[in-house]
């Protein structure tokens, strides 16, 4: 076909659309993951049996102010990504400044702490099923992720996924910080880091191979 | 583009039809032997723009976006084709050379840009930085000290480096709007 007759073609059939579509597809589908999470989490898992006493305490509004900004920043980095020319340094930094922050902060309190009790601190009561159930909890946040960039045009597929893994992995987080009644900084550090990292790079392959167009 | 996606269909197609001749010369230069494909990704990079036309963000120059799915469909290209190595070492600069035209377009977001300033600080930046002219002859032409446009021009290029700042290395092709603020397009 011509290249003119193509491009006639194609505004003949034009219907008005808006920049902010692929937006708002993002945030009813995240919406969505997190209620199902959400659901999830109350019907299995209940929420810390001590919700309102700990709510008191620094390290309850801690868990949730990671979890969420890492998750958030992340979300911003995708919806960057899905549109070409637009890079996501910025909540790339953001995310990086935030998660080295409770690093520090976390093994600061590592070294601090007597030797017998290092142990105690990183593993807490649940660090065998906590990155499991963190997984678990932000796989339909992930698929609300994956199928919100399919709305946009990701040009650098892999990068974007891997902000999707991100993003899933930090709301995921943050909907299990609702149920787990850990509060030492390391076991945040860790424990909570761990499947958001993980689930970033499960992101970056799936975004490899579903985010082409 | 704007206009386009309000369904402005007369704007649309003179905007389709303005960037083909873009994406001509910019897959032109990219392909070496194979020219026979250059159509081929005009046509394919133009319907890909078209699907994803909502993936435009207003507030980033256009030229970002064109470019950025334009590379994208070479690389696609290159892909499916498995062209390895098909350029000759010593061309292969012509592949990540910036070419005459995104210069052209960069100038077209850098006037689109200075049009957001106030009328005078927008002809003291042209003067400045484009134009060629020292401060002190900027200033004669319009009864300003060579401080004062200093001032003015660095104040205007503030606000707009405020209003686009995409960061570097957007895309390969990256934010050329930005280049040409940094005075990039001046001879």
């Amino acid at each position: 076909m011509r290249t003119q007759a193509l491009i006639e073609d194609l505004a003949s059939r034009l219907e008005p659309s808006s920049p902010k579509t692929p937006r708002l597809r993002m945030a009813l589908l995240m919406a969505g993951g997190g209620a199902v999470s959400a659901l999830v989490m109350l019907v299995r898992l209940g929420l810390r049996p001590d919700f309102l006493a700990a709510s008191l305490t620094l390290m309850f509004w801690v868990k949730f102010a990671y979890t969420l900004s890492l998750g958030l920043l992340a979300l911003w980095g995708a919806e960057r990504l899905g549109r070409p020319g637009l890079s996501a340094r910025r909540p790339f930094l953001a995310g990086a400044t935030v998660l080295a922050l409770v690093l520090l902060i976390g093994g600061t309190d590592l070294v601090l702490a007597p030797m017998s009790a290092r142990r105690a601190l990183v593993m807490g009561h649940s660090a065998m099923i906590c990155p499991w159930l963190i997984l678990g909890l932000a796989m339909p946040l992930f698929a609300a992720a994956i199928l919100a960039l399919r709305g946009f045009a990701p040009t650098r597929p892999a990068l974007a996924g891997l902000a999707a893994g991100l993003a899933a992995g930090g709301l995921g987080a943050f909907v299990y910080a609702f149920s787990c009644n850990e509060s030492a900084m390391p076991f945040i550090a860790f424990c909570y880091t761990l499947p958001v990292l993980l689930l970033g790079l499960i992101g970056s392959v799936v975004g490899r191979l579903c985010l082409r167009w | 583009m704007l206009e386009g996606l309000k369904g402005d269909a007369r704007a649309y197609t003179a905007l389709l039809a303005e960037l083909a001749v873009r994406l001509r010369a910019y897959y032109a230069r990219r392909l070496g032997d194979a020219q026979d494909d250059a159509e081929d990704l005009v046509q394919e990079t133009l319907i890909a723009m078209h699907r994803r036309r909502d993936s435009y963000d207003p507030g980033q120059p256009l030229t970002a976006w064109v470019y950025a799915i334009a590379r994208y469909r070479l690389i696609d290209h290159f892909r499916r084709r498995k062209v390895r190595a098909a350029v000759p070492l010593e061309d292969a600069g012509a592949l990540f050379a910036a070419d005459e035209v995104e210069p052209a377009m960069a100038r077209r977001d850098v006037s689109r840009l200075l049009d957001r300033l106030p009328p005078k600080r927008a002809a003291l930046i042209r003067a400045t930085r484009i134009d060629g002219l020292t401060n002190a002859e900027a200033g004669k032409a319009v009864g300003l000290s060579e401080g004062a446009v200093k001032v003015n021009v660095h104040r205007g290029l503030k606000a707009l480096s405020a209003e686009t700042t995409p960061g570097p290395g957007a895309s390969g092709l990256g934010a050329p709007a930005e280049d040409g603020a940094n005075g990039d397009v001046a001879p």
